[in-house]
C-alpha cells in the first residue's frame, strides 16, 4: 500500500500545483481581457498603437525616455491606459510562483522538513528582491 | 487505418502549409523592418505578423523538443524591427507562461519534482536575476554576439548530446541522500515503476549557475541545457528530467522576467499575440506530434536556430549577410 502512494506526488507538490494552476488561469484570462480592451480601443492608450513603431526600435532607456514612462512600479500610477492595464495580468504570471512556494511552507514545516522550508522561504526572498525594484537599475 | 494515413497526410500537409506560411511572413517582417520606424503599416500589421509565426514557431517547438524561448528571441530579435531589450523581456514572458502553463499537469502527475526542482531552483533564479542585469547593462551588440554565439552552441548540443531513459545511478551521493532527492513514477507505455535517485549533484548544481545567468542574460528558456544536465549528469530520467526542466522553467524565467518587467522591456501589444501564438501553437503542435516524425522536425530545428544563430551573430557583428 505504502509503495503505491510512493509514486503519487506529495502534499506540498499538490498543493504547489493547486496554487499555480489558479493562478496561471486568471493571469492568462485577465491578460486576454485586458488586451481586448487595449485592442479594440475601448480605453484609451498612453502610447496611441499607431505611433508604437517609433518606440521599439529604440533601447529600453530611449524608449523610456522618449515615451516619458517610469520604469519599476510607475505603471501602477498608469492603470487608466489601455495599454498599462495588461500590466495586472502579467504581474499575476509573473507574481505567482512566489504565492506558490507561501503556499508550502506550512505543510513542509509540518513534515519537520526545515530545510526544505528554509529554501523555499530563500526562494520567496529571492523573488521578492527581484519584483521589489531594487535590483533593476542597469540601463545601457 | 486508412483513416489514420489520411489524417496523417492531413497534417504533413498542414505543416507545410504553416511553413509556407512563415517564411514569407518573416521574410516580409524582416524586409519591412526597417521602414518601421517611419510607422509605415497599420498598427496591427506587427502584432498579426508576431501572431503568425510564433504559432508556426510553438508548433515547431513542440516538434523540435525545445522550449518557444529558445526560437523567440534569435528569430525575433534578428528578423524583426523590435530592439532586443523587448525581445528578451517578451521571450521570457513567453517561455515563462509555457512553463506555468505545463507546470500544474507535470507536478500532478507526479513528473515534475518539486523535491529536486526547489534547490536547483533556487540557485538558477538567483543567478537568472544576475544574467539579466549584465544583459540589460552591457551594450546591445555585445549581446547580440553572445547570442548569436549560444544559439550556435545550443546547435551543437542538439546535434551532439545523447539522452538516456533510465540513467544508471547505482549510489546516491551524500548531498541528494541528505535533501531525500529521489522518486518512483509508473512508465505510463510499459506499466514499469521505476525507482529513480541523482548523483553528482554538487556538479549539477554548479552548472545551473551558467544556465541561470544564460537564460536570464538572453530572455531563452533555458530547456535546452536543462534537461542535459538534469539527465546526463544528475542521473535523472528522461521523462522526469524533460517534466521538472518544464516547471524549472516557472521559477527561473519569473526571477529574470521580474527584472525585465521593472526596467520597462514590456510592450503589451509584442507580449500577448506572441503569448497567445505560442500557446496556439503548441497545442496544434501536440496534435501533430502523435503522427509527425520528429527527427524530420528536429533537424529542421536545428537548421533555423542554426540559420537564426547566424544572423544574430551577424548583427551584432555589424555584418549585414542576410
Amino acid at each position: 500500500m505504502a509503495e503505491q502512494t510512493q509514486w503519487k506526488a506529495s502534499p506540498e507538490q499538490i498543493a504547489y500545483a493547486n496554487v499555480l494552476e489558479k493562478g496561471m488561469l486568471i493571469g492568462l484570462i485577465l491578460l486576454l481581457i485586458t488586451f481586448g480592451l487595449y485592442a479594440f480601443g475601448i480605453m484609451k492608450p498612453y502610447i496611441p498603437v499607431n505611433e508604437l513603431s517609433r518606440y521599439w526600435t529604440h533601447n529600453v532607456t530611449e524608449y523610456l525616455h522618449m515615451a516619458n514612462i517610469k520604469s519599476g512600479w510607475g505603471w501602477v500610477g498608469m492603470l487608466g491606459y489601455g495599454d498599462f492595464i495588461n500590466f495586472i495580468g502579467i504581474i499575476i504570471l509573473a507574481g505567482v510562483t512566489a504565492f506558490c512556494y507561501l503556499a508550502i511552507i506550512p505543510a513542509l514545516l509540518k513534515k519537520k522538513d526545515r530545510v526544505y522550508a528554509a529554501l523555499a522561504f530563500l526562494e520567496v526572498l529571492i523573488l521578492v528582491l527581484a519584483a521589489s525594484g531594487l535590483l533593476g537599475s542597469g540601463g545601457h | 487505418m486508412h483513416l489514420f494515413h489520411k489524417s496523417r497526410m492531413f497534417f504533413k500537409q498542414l505543416a507545410c502549409f504553416l511553413l509556407l506560411l512563415a517564411i514569407p511572413t518573416a521574410l516580409a517582417a524582416s524586409e519591412a523592418a526597417p521602414s518601421a520606424a517611419a510607422g509605415n503599416h497599420a498598427w496591427w500589421f506587427w502584432p498579426l505578423t508576431l501572431l503568425i509565426v510564433t504559432f508556426v514557431m510553438g508548433i515547431l517547438a513542440v516538434l523540435g523538443g525545445v522550449g518557444g524561448g529558445v526560437l523567440f528571441v534569435p528569430i525575433i530579435s534578428g528578423f524583426f524591427p523590435f530592439h532586443l531589450d523587448f525581445v528578451r523581456g517578451t521571450g521570457l514572458l513567453v517561455a515563462l507562461a509555457g512553463a506555468l502553463a505545463a507546470g500544474p499537469g507535470l507536478l500532478k502527475a507526479n513528473l515534475a519534482s518539486l523535491r529536486l526542482a526547489i534547490p536547483v531552483a533556487l540557485i538558477a533564479s538567483s543567478c537568472a536575476i544576475v544574467g539579466a542585469m549584465i544583459g540589460l547593462a552591457l551594450p546591445t551588440h555585445i549581446v547580440q554576439i553572445c547570442l548569436g554565439a549560444t544559439i550556435l552552441g545550443i546547435c551543437v548540443l542538439m546535434l551532439t548530446s545523447k539522452k538516456s531513459d533510465v540513467p544508471d545511478v547505482p549510489v546516491a551521493d551524500r548531498l541528494s541522500s541528505a535533501l531525500a532527492i529521489c522518486g518512483v513514477y509508473q512508465e505510463a507505455s510499459t506499466g514499469k515503476i521505476i525507482n529513480w535517485k541523482i548523483h553528482r549533484t554538487r556538479l549539477g548544481l554548479t552548472l545551473f549557475i551558467a544556465i541561470g545567468v544564460m537564460a536570464g542574460m538572453f530572455g531563452l528558456g533555458a530547456g535546452w541545457a536543462n534537461v542535459p544536465v538534469l539527465n546526463l549528469v544528475m542521473g535523472a530520467p528522461l521523462k522526469i528530467s524533460v517534466a521538472t526542466s518544464k516547471f524549472l522553467l516557472s521559477i527561473t524565467d519569473t526571477s529574470a522576467a521580474w527584472i525585465y518587467v521593472n526596467q520597462g522591456c514590456v510592450i503589451p501589444l509584442m507580449v500577448v499575440p506572441s503569448l497567445v501564438g505560442i500557446m496556439l501553437g503548441s497545442f496544434v503542435g501536440v496534435r501533430i506530434l502523435k503522427i509527425a516524425k520528429p527527427t524530420f522536425i528536429r533537424w529542421m530545428v536545428i537548421i533555423i536556430l542554426g540559420f537564426s544563430g547566424i544572423k544574430a551573430l551577424t548583427k551584432g557583428l555589424g555584418i549585414n549577410l542576410f
